[in-house]
């Protein structure tokens, strides 16, 4: 009932000066939506990474030459040993685990054919590579194993080389030159979207990897082996296992770190995450100062307003008000416009976040954990704020308020 | 009737300290008032007319001395203890009226029965709309302050003070931002409040306002110099017709 009263009391007070709670609330208002603004920007990316790195592929496993220096320390190892065809072989023969393995041949080149040429990546693999991947195509054919044999040259190309290069005919059949080395088109991939890193991944030619190694790259090492297991459960031992082989292939010692990398694909999308988490922190913690600075500003109209309104707490005091009556209702009218400052600057937010989504194609998410923290922080505002001001309008003196001017 | 006095003062003395000097704005106030009593306070400026209110409003302490309101010592009490009997037993009106601006006139009247702890007064409204009435403005009761004349602002301000039913009134200057026919209209309802038994102490400087009390108690110096019974008192409600026919020739 009090404290029903005291609400009653304070509403009354801020609906009567509308401006000053209008100006005071606008501070809160730009910062909570700052903050929805930027939090969405930043979930919004991580939702896509965590759902781009599903589409990588399905059980897969990165190897990678090269000592992880994840945490920023390279444990360097003695001697560096590349990846190789060797590597590739002894891993398919030796590991129970792995359903399907390949290597992936890096050539960047220019394509020439069909109306014109297109400046693409050319990725030298294996047969296992659209399981890996998961990744079918949509029309003709992938390459097969007697296809890797006799190094043919065949190719499966992206669909933006599909549209690019062959907008009105059937690329199927058709012939690609890659760097002078003409190449026949038995195959057009599905298409797959971009990378978390905004990359094209349908801007792309798979062609046999022998074929790449021996006509396009001309390096003898591999940059990266592809993995993938039949079960998620199996994912943890099958990279134990490839650490094993691993080590054994490159002869280290039990002193030696090793020197490759094996990443799953949770371990991609944890450094991701980590990533987007960090930059998420970031954005909001940027955003969150101007909620400090509509915090301070809060503080500064309370403030103002208790020298204001002196006459008014000294009345209130002279007719019985408590002084804690007078500091609960200058704490709630504090809490209450910064809690409505916070209401508000949520609708801009979610607002602010369509529009951006909107005009720059990101993609935003408003999470009602963001919500209920906006709101709970806007709140704690006010009572922060507010508290200094409320407890120098409950310590007057009802005589001193009475006279003053 | 009870006998015991609503007022009771012992050598009341109130000293302002001001950096070095002291002021000694009451100097030893022996006082009494009895239920249903009509009392002038009176004195020159500065002789400790609005000190003594003060402090017989609960608003200030004393430096010394004693009193007891209605019966309860009260020198000595909380801020809190205080603030509640500002809130039940006292009505206090003053020379610049006090009501909150931008609130209503029933607002303004309803406010202390908000304060009020003993959550007994649940149809403030109600009885808000009950006090305007006895001062008569039954109609004004959604007006704002600055919607209404100085009288009836004061008015106001006395429906605030009676809201509560508080065993004393008191009322520094009430008059004292009025003109003549208006301070002859408050009075007049001084004097119907107290004859319907409310307990009453007001301070003037005007000789013409102290004629409608019942009591005068002149100050200086915070000293009581004279304390006398009004010999012939004078009836508000009779002046104010007297001033309308006046009106009414001119
Ligand atoms: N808050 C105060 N601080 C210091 N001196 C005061 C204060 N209030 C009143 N006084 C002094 O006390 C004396 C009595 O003042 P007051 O009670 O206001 O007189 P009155 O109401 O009769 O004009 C005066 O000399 C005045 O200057
Ligand atoms: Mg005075």
């Amino acid at each position: 009932m009090r404290a029903l009263v005291l609400i009653k009391v304070a509403w009354q007070s801020i609906l009567k000066n509308t401006m000053r709670t209008l100006l005071t609330m606008l501070g809160i208002i730009i910062g909570v939506g700052a903050v929805i603004v930027m939090v969405a920007v930043g979930q919004g990316a991580q939702a896509r990474i965590k759902e781009q790195i599903q589409n990588l592929g399905t059980n897969m496993i990165v190897l990678t030459a090269g000592a992880s220096n994840q945490g920023g320390v390279n444990q360097g190892a003695a001697s560096f040993n590349r990846l190789t065809v060797e590597n590739v072989d002894t891993l398919r023969r030796e590991s129970t685990l792995l359903a399907a393995i390949s290597p992936v041949i890096f050539a960047p080149g220019q394509v020439i054919g069909g109306i014109g040429n297109w400046r693409t990546h050319v990725n030298g693999v294996s047969t296992d590579y659209p399981i890996i991947r998961d990744w079918a195509v949509s029309s003709g054919s992938f390459f097969d194993a007697s296809d890797l044999r006799t190094l043919r040259k065949v190719a499966v190309i992206g669909q933006t080389l599909a549209t690019n290069l062959f907008p009105d005919s059937d690329p199927i059949g058709q012939e690609i030159q890659i760097r002078s080395v003409p190449f026949k088109i038995i195959g057009v991939l599905a298409a797959k979207g971009q990378t978390a890193g905004g990359e094209d991944q349908d801007d792309v030619v798979l062609a046999p990897y022998t074929t790449v190694k021996n006509r396009l790259a001309g390096r003898q090492f591999i940059p990266q082996i592809l993995v993938s297991t039949s079960r998620p459960e199996d994912l943890p031992a099958a990279q134990a296992e490839i650490k094993a082989i691993m080590r054994e292939a490159h002869r280290l010692a039990s002193w030696e770190a090793d020197d490759f990398t094996v990443r799953n694909q949770t371990d991609l999308a944890e450094t991701a995450e980590s990533t987007t988490e960090v930059m998420t922190m970031l954005l909001a913690a940027i955003a969150s100062i101007s909620l400090l600075v509509g915090g301070i500003g809060i503080m500064n109209i309370m403030l103002v307003s208790v020298t204001e309104r002196t006459r008014e707490i000294g009345i209130r005091l002279s007719i019985g008000a408590h002084g804690s009556d007078v500091m609960t209702q200058f704490l709630v009218e504090s809490t209450v416009m910064s809690l409505m400052g916070g209401a508000i600057g949520i609708l801009a937010g979610f607002a602010g976040a369509r529009i951006l989504g909107h005009f720059t194609g990101w993609s935003t998410v408003v999470s009602v954990p963001t919500v209920l923290g906006a709101l709970a922080f806007s709140a704690s505002v006010g009572i922060f704020f507010g508290f200094y001001p409320a407890r120098k309008a409950a310590s007057l003196n009802p005589i001193d308020a009475l006279r003053y001017e | 009737m009870s006998s015991q006095p609503v007022i009771h003062t012992q050598h009341l003395v109130k000293v302002y300290a001001m950096g070095a000097n002291q002021v000694r704005a009451l100097r030893g106030i022996d006082l009494s008032v009895a239920p249903g009593e009509f009392v002038a306070v009176m004195g020159a400026s500065g002789s400790g007319k609005s000190t003594l209110m003060n402090i017989l409003g609960c608003l200030d302490v004393p430096t010394e001395g004693s009193y007891d309101l209605d019966g309860e010592r009260v020198n000595g009490l909380g801020r809190n203890a205080l603030a509640d009997i500002r809130n039940r037993k006292i009505g206090f009106v003053f020379q610049g009226f006090n009501l909150l601006s931008r609130t209503s006139a029933v607002e303004n009247v309803e406010l202390p029965l908000l304060y009020d702890r003993s959550g007994k007064r649940l149809e403030t409204r109600r009885l808000a709309l009950a006090a305007l009435d006895r001062v008569g403005l039954s109609d004004r009761g959604h007006h704002m302050p600055n919607e209404l004349s100085g009288g009836q602002q004061q008015r106001v301000a006395i429906a605030r003070a009676l809201v509560t039913q508080p065993a004393l009134l008191l009322a520094d200057e009430p008059t004292g931002n009025l003109d003549t026919r208006t301070s002859v209209e408050v009075l007049s309802l001084f004097q119907q409040l107290n004859d319907q038994g409310i307990t009453i102490v007001l301070v003037t400087h005007e000789r013409d306002i102290s004629a409608y009390t019942k009591r005068i108690v002149e100050l200086r110096d915070g000293h009581v110099i004279r304390d006398v019974p009004v010999a012939e008192r004078r009836l508000a409600s009779d002046d104010l017709q007297a001033l309308d026919a006046v009106g009414e020739v001119v």
